[in-house]
């Protein structure tokens, strides 16, 4: 059987909770991030419902020490999830062995480029952000706040997938000995660019999202950013390191069926998690927990729906999706569902599914909608993304 | 064991004539300006033309490079995906930026949503190719192209895959330009072709492009040359670079001298060639040195380019005389190192050997 690759450490803010903490207190206690949006003036918030994050950029750069202004949203969350999981790893030196940093975004810097579009061409005052627009330059702004240099440090944008595919080639860079240590993860904020991109697709919902109910009434956009640090077996033993599980299985493939819905039977699906299952050296029946990708759209629900059945032959485990807590969070998805699929792990929990009510009626598949004590050692985890990108990672308490 | 990885193919459009791969920078375009445009293929030959209508220009030029890898190589299908892209199909994201601004967020449509995705370049490659592989985009700045490498090397190496495609695009737009042409980026006045390398004044040319190149750990009939080794830096600090390199090179086991010439990033800018110049003034003094954004502009993805020319130079045996930098003479290639960095950033080496 495989080895997996050590998670050493996490850090993680979200609508539910500013930490990995305050993440699991929400899960565990039913309550959701799901709101009215209050921070982007938009002229669709009466007819959205996002999952937000509290805090306003200028609380956020007051707690970085930064000037107000300084940085898109999409490095501000970022840094804050990455310091966190930085500290929960117990590293003092980030040099002290080849460390890397693989981050995903879709966003990137357009929060502050819709804003200032045409600003720029009137006057100078917030030039600083004209460089902010692509998405390594969120990376760049995390790897120098952690005080990583002459480091392998990249970016995926894979859509809605990115956060898990920064996962997999972490984890792919430690198995070949490439790197000792790579913090992986992505950070997305709230934009009016994907709230509008979105609803043009037509599949966000007006009130709070029900994954896999027979009612949904699509998605509720979610921003946050999710880092863990992984490690090599070399540098877990030289320094004792605690363990919070492993990642154990990943693979990535592509539905190829259209660039933003996925096929009826979730073809790419399936081929994602037969490659996890084989990289993991595990088989279905080995899998105590589901995370879905779920995001209540009705074509990701009923696709996804459809390739659970095929892979778990009709017997599928105990699954919900936990994005009726934080929205849809787009490339930080992955990482974000990563870290609660750890949390399940340790804390031996299944989350619930909230907001579900009546079976779809393809299917008679019925997510866990409260939550359930179980030991858990194995987590499957999904996710989806536009172009067709599939992806799943398998998490295990032991290697 | 790791297995080897062979460039078995070249596809390229880029502001030069470099479609057409029967040609070796014969006919020059030559220019006096700040931007840069492809020279477009004839993209009915690629594409229907219903569909090129509303596609992005990023999509339409990868269509043709990767299209002609494919044919080169001779397949239908890849194992894996893998595309690099600065800013992705930024005409598109711009365009709806506007729009949003424009409209008050009203009548919109999702095309140009869709095509904003960073990934739409690597997800509608899979979709007409219908490969249910691998697919991954990395976007980080001048390094995008040097990710997808090293993630397909990886592959390749583990035999995890036998063929992929991987490649690397970014378009000209207007508004991204002026933005970085008022944050010094992008040079003020223009500039010839001839001239830009030694401008002594500061920003780039800016250009655009796409290229793609069948990777696999099988030899081929058409194979131009081995991907030895990558290294990726997000910073390097001057005065260690000349070390850094020395040192990526003792890594394969070889040295300076072990090098038939070296295909720099320099651009222009008066600010930042300073990390080749020095470099050819010292480690490389003895090395034919090569040029190649004069040629391409300058991108995210530029050094797509410059790997397309260091596989052409492997494949025909010549050196063009408009990329020397040197008078040093390149006889019989048999290795060559690419180095790039953008503004000081995201530094990167490339170890190629003739096989």
């Amino acid at each position: 059987m495989n080895r997996g690759i050590a998670i050493t450490g996490m850090g993680l803010i979200s609508s539910i909770g500013n930490n990995v903490e305050e993440n699991l207190t929400s899960l565990t206690s039913n309550k959701t991030g799901i709101s009215r949006i209050t921070q982007i003036n938009t002229v669709h918030k009466n007819d959205i419902m996002v999952g937000e994050i509290s805090q306003t950029n200028d609380m956020l750069e007051k707690q970085l020490g930064l000037a107000p202004n300084s940085y898109s949203r999409t490095p501000l969350l970022g840094i804050i999830a990455a310091k966190e999981a930085i500290s929960q790893a117990g590293i003092d030196n980030i040099k002290d062995c080849r460390t890397g940093l693989i981050s995903g975004t879709t966003v990137g810097g357009m929060d502050k480029a819709e804003q200032y579009f045409y600003d720029y061409y009137e006057s100078d005052e917030h030039w600083n952000h004209i460089n902010g627009l692509h998405a390594g330059d969120s990376t760049q702004k995390i790897a120098d706040a952690i005080g990583l240099a002459e480091s392998f440090v990249t970016t995926i944008s894979t859509a809605c997938s990115s956060s898990a595919n920064a996962i997999m080639l972490g984890a792919r860079m430690i198995k070949a000995g490439e790197l000792d240590r790579v913090i992986v993860g992505g950070s997305d904020c709230l934009s009016k660019f994907t709230i509008n991109g979105f609803k043009t697709l037509m599949i966000l919902s007006d009130t709070y999202n029900t994954p896999f109910d027979e009612h949904r009434k699509g998605l509720n956009l979610g921003e946050a950013a999710a880092f863990l640090v992984l490690e090599s077996d070399e540098i877990v033993s030289r320094e004792n390191k605690k363990v919070l599980a492993y990642v154990k299985g990943y693979g990535n493939a592509n539905d190829a069926f259209h660039q933003t819905a996925s096929s009826e039977n979730g073809d790419g699906a399936v081929l994602a998690m037969e490659k996890a299952f084989k990289v993991a050296g595990l088989k279905p029946s080995d899998i105590d927990y589901i995370n879905a990708h779920g995001t209540a759209t009705p074509n990701n629900d009923l696709s996804e729906g459809r390739s659970l059945l095929r892979i778990f032959d009709n017997n599928v485990p105990e699954f919900s999706s936990t994005k009726a807590f934080t929205g849809h969070t787009l490339a930080a998805a992955g990482s974000v569902e990563a870290i609660y699929s750890v949390l399940a792990i340790q804390n031996n929990i299944i989350y619930p599914n909230i907001g579900f009510k009546t079976p779809m009626s393809e299917f008679d598949l019925v997510p866990e909608t409260a939550l359930k004590h179980k030991e858990i050692n194995t987590v499957l985890s999904n996710s989806f993304g536009f172009g067709g990108n599939c992806s799943t990672l398998i998490f295990t308490k032991e290697a | 064991m790791k297995k080897e990885v062979y460039i078995n193919s070249i596809g390229s459009v880029s502001v030069q004539k470099t479609f057409d791969s029967t040609q070796f920078l014969e006919d020059i375009v030559t220019y006096n300006d700040t931007t840069l445009k492809v020279v477009d293929p004839n993209y009915k030959e690629y594409i229907p033309p219903a569909a090129a209508r509303r596609m992005a220009k990023g999509i339409k030029m990868s269509a043709v490079s990767s299209k002609n890898a494919m044919k080169e190589a001779g397949l239908q299908n890849v194992d894996a995906i893998i595309v690099g892209t600065g800013l992705g199909c930024l005409g598109d994201s711009e365009k709806f930026v506007s729009d949003i601004i424009k409209n008050d967020e009203q009548y919109l449509t999702p095309t140009r949503f869709i095509q904003s995705s960073h990934n739409t370049v690597a997800g509608s490659i899979a979709l007409d190719m219908g490969c249910k592989g691998h697919n991954f985009t990395y976007v980080n700045a001048s390094i995008s192209f040097e990710s997808s490498l090293w993630d397909a090397k990886l592959q390749l190496q583990a035999n995890e895959a036998t063929h992929i495609l991987v490649g690397g695009v970014d378009e000209m737009v207007d508004h991204h330009v002026d933005t970085h042409r008022f944050i010094g980026h992008v040079k003020d006045k223009p500039v010839t072709m001839e001239e830009v390398l030694s401008s002594n004044t500061k920003g780039a040319v800016i250009g655009e492009g796409s290229h793609f190149f069948v990777l696999s750990n099988k030899k081929g009939k058409s194979t131009y040359s081995k991907l030895t080794s990558i290294g990726i830096y997000n910073t390097l600090e001057k005065d260690k670079i000349a070390d850094v390199i020395t040192g990526f090179l003792k890594d394969n086991e070889l040295s300076v001298q072990d090098l038939d010439g070296v295909i720099l990033g320099n651009n222009g800018d008066v600010e930042y060639d300073h990390f080749y110049t020095n470099l050819c003034s010292s480690i490389f003094d003895n090395t034919p040195q090569l040029v190649f954004k004069h040629l391409s502009g300058e991108y995210d993805t530029a050094t797509g380019f410059g790997f397309w020319l260091a596989n052409k130079i492997f494949k025909t045996g010549e050196v063009p005389k408009i990329v020397k930098l040197n008078d040093k003479n390149i006889t019989e290639p048999k290795r060559l190192l690419l180095y790039n960095q953008y503004r000081g950033r995201n530094h990167s080496l490339v170890l190629l050997e003739k096989c």
